[in-house]
């Protein structure tokens, strides 16, 4: 950086000469933001229009809020914010620790190759697409499943559906998300774990604290701001809770039992060509999750952590 | 990372107990389990034969005998063969695209005072913070006139946020004296990012490759918003079709499809989804601890 303290002294005529293969190269990379980002949001202007797709954009009426009180007059809009904000909760509660319990577990694993072998197949799953995760659910779970069979050892007589039962759409989507995404979850917790000083656990050793003292005073202290990052990202994705995991399962478990916000959107909008009624509830949507991420961000700070940001 | 290399207990701690160790062991061998029987019921179950399939109620654990018929039929009738192109099509040149553009950003992004790489970069950020949302995409691809091309199926998300940050972050832990002398050398700043800093930064490239293809590959929902489906769809997509909305994949490839057992159909398509997954695996093991973790620490 010191090199270049004297650079924005030069005009800005020359620093473009200088840096024009640079902005070349940014090039592409600004233009797809520029339209499939900014551009894009221009046409949140639907949210206030009564948009007919064969009039377009720019020449359907303005209509001011009307379009926000229908929205809200709409009970499956409520019904699907109080969804998303349920199955949220549960996630929060039951599967956020679920990642760090099992980083300190694999980071109690003193044979190496037994660690590495556990992590290498935890990893797996995360890549594997939400489509193919609820096919194996249904191939291990489902009314013709293998775990049906084996309990009723008569294959065509099934206990419970746990793919169409509304009740188990919570559990289910909880068993899903553990299953995908935890191994994965771990690899910033076991990156925090490694960082943490081993002179604090010997001396904590050496004091008499064993394993669930050490653990409460000297690892989650040590991994905290670790923990409040993730925690941060967490909250900006309440509004969101796994929208691919939803879509394979919305049907089946019946939209009363299973709409998100997301799939609102989605089903009211673009199935069922309501845009204009859908870019309100997506806009509401983006603003709520903004202030809630720059919220818990704040809340960080005051906390005295890190956070996401400065 | 000190103590990730070691075998070795830490001496203050002392030799666990046998009880300790047998519950640690038993944990070990469920979540192996977890997570391998799923992979191995799919598996085992497309080459089993319909009749052991059929008898088990759609399932089966340990094939009677090797059949691999469900291979070879779920590709007649052309729509899963014709799915399977779409999807290596879009993947193919979905990650070269995404690569690209994203290497260039980066790279750009990440040499100090460069001309409005600030705000850019702020402006970039932000759109992590509110992205463009599914309406508004929908009606900026079809402003564009890509809907129902091939193109809306990777031009939409060339470009991630996150691949890009980490990308940035891997450039600028390079040592500027790097830099520095390749400015000396008289090289510019493409002879710089190809001889310099694309050569140090394989595993960087390696994951971020690797993160875009598998998701392309994976993408079922692109196909469903910005197209009409039919010879658009991917395999995601129409695979989509028979887990989740219980279509036949053997009545649509127009086989009779009485005593074929449906799981076995729908079990091989799975299995065909994961392979290419699984075989990129060892390569993204190799390379993504490491290459993300300096990359996200750093930016």
């Amino acid at each position: 950086m010191a090199a270049n303290a004297a650079a924005p002294r030069m005009p800005r005529w020359a620093r473009l000469r200088r840096d024009k293969v640079l902005l070349l190269m940014m090039l592409p990379g600004v233009l797809y933001f520029g339209i499939f980002q900014y551009l894009a949001q221009l046409g949140n202007v639907i949210a206030f229009k009564d948009y007919v797709p064969f009039v377009g954009v720019k020449d359907s009426a303005w209509v001011g809020f009307q379009q926000f009180t229908t929205l809200f007059d709409d009970p499956d809009f409520w019904h699907a914010v109080g969804n998303t904000f349920e199955l949220a909760l549960v996630q929060l509660l039951f599967y956020f620790p679920v990642p760090l319990a099992l980083a300190m577990f694999l980071f109690s694993l003193t044979r190496n190759w037994v660690r590495k072998l556990v992590v290498s197949f935890v990893y797996l799953p995360h890549f594997i697409s939400w489509v193919v995760v609820v096919g194996l659910f249904v191939q291990v779970l489902g009314p013709s499943g293998m775990v049906n069979s084996l309990l009723t050892s008569d294959s065509h007589h099934v206990v419970v559906d746990v793919f169409r039962d509304p009740s188990w759409f919570k559990p289910m989507m909880l068993l899903e998300l553990v299953w995908k995404d935890c191994g994965w979850g771990t690899i910033i917790f076991l990156a925090a774990l490694y960082q943490v000083d081993d002179a604090l656990y010997e001396a904590a050793a050496l004091d008499g604290a064993g394993w669930a003292r050490r653990t409460w005073h000297v690892t989650l202290p040590s991994i905290r701001p670790v923990i409040v990052l993730l925690l941060i990202l967490r909250v900006g994705d309440i509004l969101s809770v796994g929208f691919d995991q939803v879509m394979q399962q919305r049907d089946t478990f019946t939209p009363a039992a299973a709409e998100v916000i997301d799939t609102y959107v989605y089903y009211h909008g673009v199935q069922s060509g309501q845009f204009s009624i859908a870019a309100v509830a997506g806009l509401l949507k983006g603003i709520v999750a903004m202030i809630l991420v720059i919220a818990a961000n704040k809340i960080a700070h005051k906390l005295g952590e890190q956070g996401v940001y400065q | 990372m000190s103590v990730e290399g070691t075998n070795l207990r830490p001496v203050w701690m002392g030799r666990p107990k046998p009880a300790v160790s047998a519950v640690k062991a038993v944990a070990v061998v469920v979540i192996l389990a977890l997570v391998a029987v799923p992979f191995w019921l799919v598996f085992a179950t497309s080459v089993s034969s319909d009749a052991e399939v059929n008898a088990n109620g759609g399932w089966s654990l340990w094939p009677d005998k090797l059949d691999f018929s469900a291979y070879t039929n779920v590709f007649k009738g052309g729509t899963i063969g014709h799915a399977l192109w779409v999807s290596v099509l879009v993947t193919a040149i979905g990650t070269a695209l995404s690569l690209a553009s994203t290497t260039f950003l980066a790279y750009a992004l990440s040499r100090p005072n460069v001309l409005a790489g600030k705000p850019i970069l702020l402006a970039i950020l932000f759109t992590f913070l509110f992205p463009a949302g599914m309406i508004p995409s929908f009606l900026v691809v079809t402003d564009l006139k890509l809907f129902d091309h091939l193109a809306a199926l990777f031009v939409p998300a060339m470009i991630n946020v996150f691949n890009l940050v980490i990308m940035r972050g891997f450039f600028q832990g390079i040592p500027e004296e790097l830099y520095e002398a390749a400015r000396l050398d008289g090289a510019g700043d493409i002879r710089t990012l190809f001889r310099i800093v694309l050569p140090l930064s394989k595993a960087i490239i390696a994951v971020v490759g690797l993160y875009y293809a598998v998701g392309y590959w994976n993408d079922y929902f692109r196909a469903m918003l910005y197209t009409n489906g039919g010879s658009l769809n991917p395999l995601s997509t129409v695979l989509r079709g028979f887990v989740i909305a219980g279509n036949n994949p053997n009545a649509e490839a127009g086989l009779d499809v009485t005593g074929i057992a449906p799981m076995k159909a729908i079990s091989a398509l799975v299995v065909i989804a994961i392979v290419p997954i699984a075989a990129a695996f060892p390569f993204l093991q190799r390379y993504f601890t490491k290459g993300v973790m300096t990359g996200a620490v750093k930016s």
